[in-house]
This record gives structure tokens, sequence and C-alpha cells, in this order.
């Protein structure tokens, strides 16, 4: 019954793709599309179920369970909804008005049954209600030893703090072992929110919020913002990896290296996909929310309410530390400050590989 | 029995003149302008209402065609932020908030109780001038530059977005005096004319639920209005309140926020169950079931829904204890609103159903709103909150209540209440197919979202991930199907105004007092007050004549 259910759903939605598919790209000739947020976006692997996604973490198969059960509570109400209608309309249905029939009954109360559909509601929502508040209290309740990262939100980036000193923007944790999540905001609400895992909790300024998990399967998987905020809120994308243990301390050793000794233009590469530049510059020559880094370095700028001034290394150290005292004429002030963030090497090194970008 | 026709005098007034009706009594512009005749006041509600959802609608069809694809489809981010936030905005606080009591409520509540008026007819216009004036506002953030915030308003981005959220706060915190004034004066009408042997349970249903609905209306809304002019201090003067940045707590807003807006929830929904409470025994021809289980479960939602606020706070660092307390009372309110659905289903056993428009919508209604019920249960479990909280599942959930229950029983109430309204009756034919084409699409839109959030596809995303573009694209057929059915009811509604007044006094035979008025009702609605002698859902007594196309009471039923 489930799985044909399924497989017409999935059938409607293939037909559904191919007809609408057809006029989207009609559609998209006449508005053409401009190029998409992230660069590379995370991708969500095959989920086993139709409801839910793939089964990652400590929690998921409890809440799960939670889900069927409520699912299949609803599919007995619904059908009951259903054949309740439709044979009451065929058995109790009136030929006309002109045939002035009267109702075979006009029974107007029964305590019996308004004692019965009280009470059996309320079992089953008294049992939820325990289920739930286990498993929440489980959900917000980190083992003392656990793995601490720390998560930083940030219009429109996620950060990850590991304790061996290293700054990534993924999270990165080892299969089998509890990872708890400090999480802080530096400007408005977001929420750190991974669905495999079953886990989300909000980002709140001025406190910190923390969420954990006990990975359980090797893979990646999308993480998302959840709490709205502003403009490029959907592309505030991140993606968790979870590696074996010997993988990840491999990958802690690795990252570490390559940032002592890289290049300045590699680091600076690296600083620009790991701080969030990507969400707001583009590297084509389109405009996004901040001005393009294409031909930037050398470029003339009128400066909003300024004389205008050629892009030099100092213009660009200044715009990474106090964004809002030079904006570029057209552009909204809305850039944050990276100061307390990147360390001197790293933003020379971004100095660096902005001037490759030609 | 033997309860003589107290009422006689009414229903012998002529069905066919309509010389004094409320729609010809005055003429001219000014005569609606200035009226305090409640049911000129219900009229332009409707009107502006409708006008209202002419507008939501357009930004939901805007939304739902950007979402066709990942990325940019027809608009750019941010103009999609500011598109959400209106849509959401318009269909809560200018079309579902006043659909069903102020503009139904407005024109029905006198009429069913068998009063002349409103009690305070100044404050009823007063109210309708406020919604004018709050909807302005709402418009003067359209043609600026749009709040983007979201309908909830969330600081600290409120109080540090560039664009024009004052005029939209302000725009909602006149809207709520608008909101309060409507409620104080249907709790003093309820409790102060009464016409004599209308007690309190032989009020029909309808009334009862806007009962419990001014009450939340009077006690909730203040709150609302106290924290948008906090905010909008905040904004002005920079006292920090709700911003860290200024020393304020962005969370004691959303404790603010939802102890109004978890409330208004049941202002936009009771009212439906009122709606439907009246439909289900009237083209069932029988007595409805649970009279007094529906009524009182009315006043137990109203009462309850004030404790429950911190459901919508579960991942916001709100501590375990408090949601604890949230999420029991929050089941709680499952068994009232259980109990209510039980009553209705079990009303149309061993009666006769007649499936005309209203009762189609009525059972339009008993489905969605019964898929919409149980996914709240989804809801509140506090774990599985975790998961679903602010994903496409939550946005499926609310548009299935919301849409499917209070915007479908404001359907099914226009339907039933037009031909007294305007003395017309529409399109039976064409009734039923948009009521049909809606069901479809209303299913096909926001059914696919229960997918897509139980999948992990976050809401208020304008960009989304390639495997979630399927059932988003299945979402926006759903809402064109939607889009059509309402342009077919606008037409075949609005289209019946041009014909000549051909609506019999009774044309379901109902037992309300509305009904014992001709289509329109006159004027001053009853000659002298009628007196009430039984329960309003007793049908025995209702005769259908095929001349008038209506029901005559029996001339006699001394025994």
């Amino acid at each position: 019954m489930n799985a044909m259910v399924e497989q017409l759903v999935v059938m409607v939605a293939a037909l559904g793709q191919g007809l609408i598919g057809r006029a989207v790209s009609l559609f998209s000739v006449l508005a053409a599309p401009a190029p998409g947020g992230m660069p590379d976006p995370p991708k969500v692997p095959s989920s086993p179920w139709f409801w839910m996604p793939n089964s990652a973490s400590n929690f998921a198969s409890g809440i799960d369970g939670m889900f069927d059960f409520l699912l299949w509570v609803s599919v007995v109400c619904m059908i009951g909804v259903a054949v309740a209608i439709v044979y009451f309309c065929r058995r109790y249905g009136a030929t006309s008005r002109e045939a002035n029939e009267a109702a075979e009954s006009q029974a107007d109360h029964s305590n019996v049954l308004e004692v019965t559909w009280s009470i059996i509601p309320l079992f089953v929502v008294i049992g939820v209600f325990v289920v739930g508040f286990q498993q929440f209290v489980s959900l917000r309740t980190a083992p003392r030893a656990a793995y601490e990262v720390h998560a930083t939100g940030q219009r429109w980036k996620w950060g990850f703090e590991y304790p061996e000193g290293l700054t990534h923007p993924e999270l990165h944790v080892a299969v089998g072992k509890d990872v708890r999540i400090l999480i802080q905001s530096v400007d408005v609400l977001h929420s750190l929110y991974i669905p495999e895992f079953r886990v989300k909790m909000d980002a709140v300024p001025g406190r910190y919020t923390e969420l954990w998990f006990n990975p359980t399967q090797e893979g990646t998987f999308p993480i998302y913002c959840a709490e709205y905020c502003g403009t490029s809120h959907s592309d505030m994308l991140s993606r968790v990896v979870v590696h074996s243990p010997e993988g990840f301390q491999a990958w802690v050793a690795e990252e570490i290296r390559k940032i002592e000794s890289m290049p300045l233009v590699e680091l600076g590469e690296l600083t620009f996909n790991q701080s969030g530049c990507a969400t707001c510059h583009s590297l084509d020559g389109s405009a996004k929310v901040g001005p393009s880094f294409k031909g930037l370095f050398g470029r003339q700028e009128k400066i909003l309410g300024q004389a205008g001034i050629t892009v030099d290394e100092n213009y660009l150290r200044e715009s990474i530390l106090e964004p809002q005292k030079k904006v570029v004429e057209g552009f909204p002030p809305s850039m944050p400050t990276f100061k307390g963030q990147l360390s001197d090497r790293r933003i020379s090194g971004l100095i660096e590989y902005l001037k490759t970008i030609k | 029995m033997t309860s003589p026709s107290a009422t006689a005098d009414v229903l012998t007034a002529p069905a066919e003149s309509d010389s004094d009706s409320y729609l010809t009594h005055d003429k001219g512009i000014l005569s609606w302008l200035l009226t305090l005749d409640h049911k000129r006041i219900g009229v332009m509600y409707l009107m502006c209402v409708m006008g209202a959802f002419l507008l939501g609608g357009v930004f939901a069809l805007l939304l739902r065609t950007e979402l066709l694809t990942p990325g940019r489809t027809i608009v750019e981010h941010d103009t999609y932020n500011q598109l959400f936030t209106l849509h959401g905005a318009v269909m809560v606080f200018l079309v579902i908030i006043p659909g069903i009591p102020a503009a139904l409520g407005n024109f029905v509540l006198p009429l069913q109780l068998g009063a002349k008026d409103v009690a305070f007819p100044r404050l009823n216009l007063a109210s309708w001038y406020l919604w004018v004036i709050g909807a302005t506002f709402l418009l003067v953030s359209l043609v600026t530059n749009a709040a983007d915030t979201g309908w909830t308003f969330y600081t600290p981005y409120s109080t540090t977005t560039t664009t024009s959220v004052i005029p939209a706060l302000f725009g909602a915190f006149i809207l709520g005096f608008s909101s309060i004034f409507t409620g104080l004066n249907f709790i003093t009408t309820m409790h102060k004319l009464r016409p004599p042997g209308m007690t309190w349970f032989r009020m029909p249903l309808f009334l009862w639920a806007l009962y419990s609905t001014a009450v939340i209306q009077v006690l909730a809304t203040p709150v609302l209005a106290i924290t948008l002019l906090m905010l909008i201090v905040e904004r002005f003067i920079g006292i920090g309140i709700f911003d860290p940045a200024l020393g304020g707590d962005p969370v004691l807003f959303q404790h603010f926020f939802w102890f109004y807006s978890h409330p208004a929830v049941y202002i936009m929904i009771v009212p439906a169950f009122g709606v439907v409470s009246e439909i289900f025994p009237t083209f069932s021809r029988k007595r409805i079931f649970g009279y007094k289980f529906i009524a009182l479960s009315s006043v137990a939602i109203a009462i309850l829904g004030f404790l429950v606020w911190g459901h919508h706070m579960f991942v916001s660092g709100q501590s375990v204890v408090a949601a604890t307390i949230f999420s029991g009372i929050t089941f709680l309110i499952a068994i009232p609103t259980a109990i209510k659905v039980f009553n209705w289903i079990t009303t149309m056993y061993k009666g006769r159903i007649h499936l005309d428009t209203p009762m189609l919508y009525a059972l339009f209604f008993l489905w969605v709103f019964s898929i919409g019920g149980l996914t709240g249960i989804f809801l509140g479990v506090m774990s599985l909150d975790v998961h679903l909280h602010d994903t496409y599942f939550v946005v499926a959930h609310f548009h299935y209540v919301m849409m499917g229950g209070s915007i479908t029983a404001f359907l099914a109430g226009t339907h039933y209440w037009w031909p007294k309204m305007f003395g017309r009756t529409y399109n039976e034919k064409w009734g039923r197919i948009a009521c049909g084409l809606l069901f479809v699409g209303l299913n096909l839109t926001f059914f696919p979202q229960f997918i897509l959030g139980t999948r992990g596809m976050p809401r208020r995303y304008y960009n989304y991930l390639e495997e979630f573009q399927g059932l988003h694209q299945l979402s926006t057929i759903g809402a064109y199907l939607m889009g059509v059915a309402f342009v077919i009811t606008a037409i075949y509604l609005l289209g019946s105004l041009r014909k000549p007044m051909d609506a019999p006094a009774n044309p379901w035979g109902s037992n309300t007092l509305e009904w014992r008025t001709p289509s329109p009702p006159a004027y001053y609605n009853f000659h002298n007050p009628p007196e009430v002698v039984e329960g309003p859902y007793e049908y025995a007594d209702w005769v259908y004549d095929k001349r008038t196309r209506g029901y005559q009471r029996k001339a006699s039923h001394d025994s």
C-alpha cells in the first residue's frame, strides 16, 4: 500500500517534471537565469525512505519511529474521514429538495460517544508526548566527553572552529564519536540544520546555544541555515563530512599542514573559498550583492560620498577589516567585518589571490 | 410540542419585497461610507477582504512561479524575500483575521442573534476605517521599499534591515485595533442584545465561535500592539529591547510575538469551526450532534490557545522545562479539536444530505482541516519538531489549516450566506466546478510540501538544491489550478450581482434567525424583536416550496 502510493507520487512527479520542464526551459529563455548562489552546492545522498532523508546519527531511528507511528495514526484517521464522508453522502444522500425527505434520526447527543472520542485521542497524545519528551531531553543533553566544535553563523556563511586550532567552512567529524556543537551568531538569527542527523538549533546573537549528535554513517550531508536571515539565506549552505576515526585525524593534520606551508596565492584562494566571499562576490564579472572580483585589482572605483579610488593593497586590506568605510557606489553597505577572524598572512594571501583574478 | 410560531410577523413579511432592503434603503457612495448598518459594513469588509485576497494571491503565484527552478526564475532574491513577507502579512492581517469575523460575522451576527444591529454601530464603522488605514500603511511599505523580514518580524533582522519595516509594523499595529474593536463589539452585542428566549445554549454555534474569537481578539491583540510599538521605538530611538547589539534579547521578541500570534491562529480558525457548524446540520436536515461539546470546545480552545505559544520556539534556545510545558498543553488542544471533527461527521449520520456548494466546501474543509490538524500533532512532538521546524512541513501544515481550514470555511460561508447578503443566487454548477478544482489544486500545492519538509527543505528559500525541484514544480502546478478556481469563483459570484434579485428568503431550509428575514434583509433586520422558542437546528417545520425555490415554515404547527 505504502509502496503503491510512493510509486504513484513518483510517477506524478516525473510527469510534472516532464511537462513543466519544457514550459520552464521556454520560460528561462525569456528570463535568463543568473548564476545561482553556491558555487559548489552540497549533494543530498539518496535516501532509502520516501519521507525522511538518510539516517546518519544516533537520533534518526527514534525520531523516524515517532514519525512513522504518527503517519500511520494519521492514515487511519484520514481513511476513516474519507470513508465516513463518501459512505454517508451515498447512503444518506437526499434525492431532491422537492422530495422534502426528513432525516432518519434527530439524535443529537451521546455522552458515551463524546467520552470515547475524547479519551482515545487523549491516550494517544499522552503517549506521544512522553516519548517525544524523552527523545527531546536526550537531544538536548550532550555527553560530557563530547568533541567540541564552535559553529559561527554570519550572513551568509557557516564557520566551524576545531579544538586543534583549525577554522573551516565545513563540519568534519568522525563516525561513532559524540560531537557537541556550540553555536553563536555575529549578526542576526540563523539556525544550524542537518536533516540527515535530525538536529537543528538556532544561532542567537549574544548567547551560546548547542546541539549534539553521534554520527552513525560515513558520508557527506548538507547543512542548511533554517532561520531566515536576509538576501542570501537560501545560499547559506555547508556540508558535514563524516570520516572514519583515522580519516578524521588525517584530515585535521592535512588541513593544518596545508595552511602553514601554503604559498600566499593558494592560501588566498583557500581563504576566499572558506570565508564565504563567493556568496556576494563573483569571479566572472557578474554583479551579486557586492562588486565582482574580476579585474578588481587596479580598477578605478567610485566610492559612495567620497572621492574615487584605485583598488590597491591598502584599499583591499581596509575593505576586509573595515568594510563600511569606503563602499563602492551602487552596492549596499552589507559586508561584515573580518577583523579578528583572518590572520595577517591570510589577508595578504587574499590580496595576492585577487590580483590573479583578471 | 406546543410552540407557537412567535416570529410569525417576521415570516409574513413578503419575501419578494426588496423596496426597503438594506441595499436599497439609501443611495449613493456616502450612504455606504458613512453607514452605521452592520450589514453594509459587513459587505464593505467582504469587498475589501476579497481585494486583499487577490493581492496576496498574486504574490503567492509569483512566489510559486519563482520556485519553478532553483536560482533565478523571474525575480531576484531580495524581491522574493519581499514577496513572501507581503504574502504572509496581507493574508494574515488583511484577509484571514478579518475574513470570517469582520466580513461574514458583521453581517450575520446581529441577524442570527435577532438584534437590530451590533451594540456599538459607530465603533463598528471605525473598525472598518482602521482596517482601511492599516491596509494603506502596508501598501505604503509595498510601494516604497517593501519589508523583507517575513510576517513574523523576527529581531534583530527586523531592526537592522534597510527596507521600510516601520510602515508595515505600523499597519499591523493599526489593524490590531480594528480587530480589538470588532471583538469588543461582538462580546457586548452577545451579552446585551439577545432577544427574549435567546438563551446562551440556543445561540447558533457560529455565534459561540465568534464569541470565543472575540475574547481572544480583545485579550491577545494588545500584546501584539505593544510589541510592535517596542520594535518601532527600538528602530527609531535605538532603545535596546530586542537587539543584542543594544543590550536587548532577540528571543524575548519571539515570546511576545507568539504570545499574540499563536492565539491569533485561533482567531483565524475558530470562526471557521462556527461556519461549518451551521452548514453540516442545515445540509444534513438534522440537529447538530453534540451542540454543547462543540460550543464549549471553542471556549476551551480559546483559553488553551493562550498557553502554548512556546511551541513555536523549541529550537530557539528556550529551556527544556519551558518547551515541555508548552508541548504538553499543545497536545491538550488536540482533544477539543478532535471532538469537533467527530461531532460534525456524526451529524451527517442518518441525515438527509444535500450536496450544494456550501456543503461541498464544508466536506472539503473536513478533509483538509483534518490533515492540517493531524500534522499539527507531528509538530507538537518536541523531538520530531526539532527536525521539522522551519521546513516546508510547517509551511504545508499551516497552509492546510489556514488556507484549507479558514479560507475554505470562508468560501463555504460566503456561498451559504451569499443569497441572503445580496438577494441573488449564484450559478450552482460553476460553484461545484470551482470547488472541485480548488480541492485538487490545494492538495496538489501543499501535499508535496510535506514531503519537501520531511526531506529537509527549509522554508523561505529562494534558491534550493536540485533534488527538490520535482516536488516544487508539482506544488506550483497546484497553485496555478487554485488561481484558476478563484478566478472562476470571482466571475460567477460577482456576475450574480448583475442579475435581478431572485433569492428566496430561506434557500437551504436553515432554522437560524437570519433566514427569517427576506433576502436581502430589511434595513432594520426585524420589525419586532423575534421571540426564540427552540434551538437553532430544528428542521422539521421547514418545507421546500417549489414556487419560490425556498423553504417555508409550516403555517401552523401547533398540535
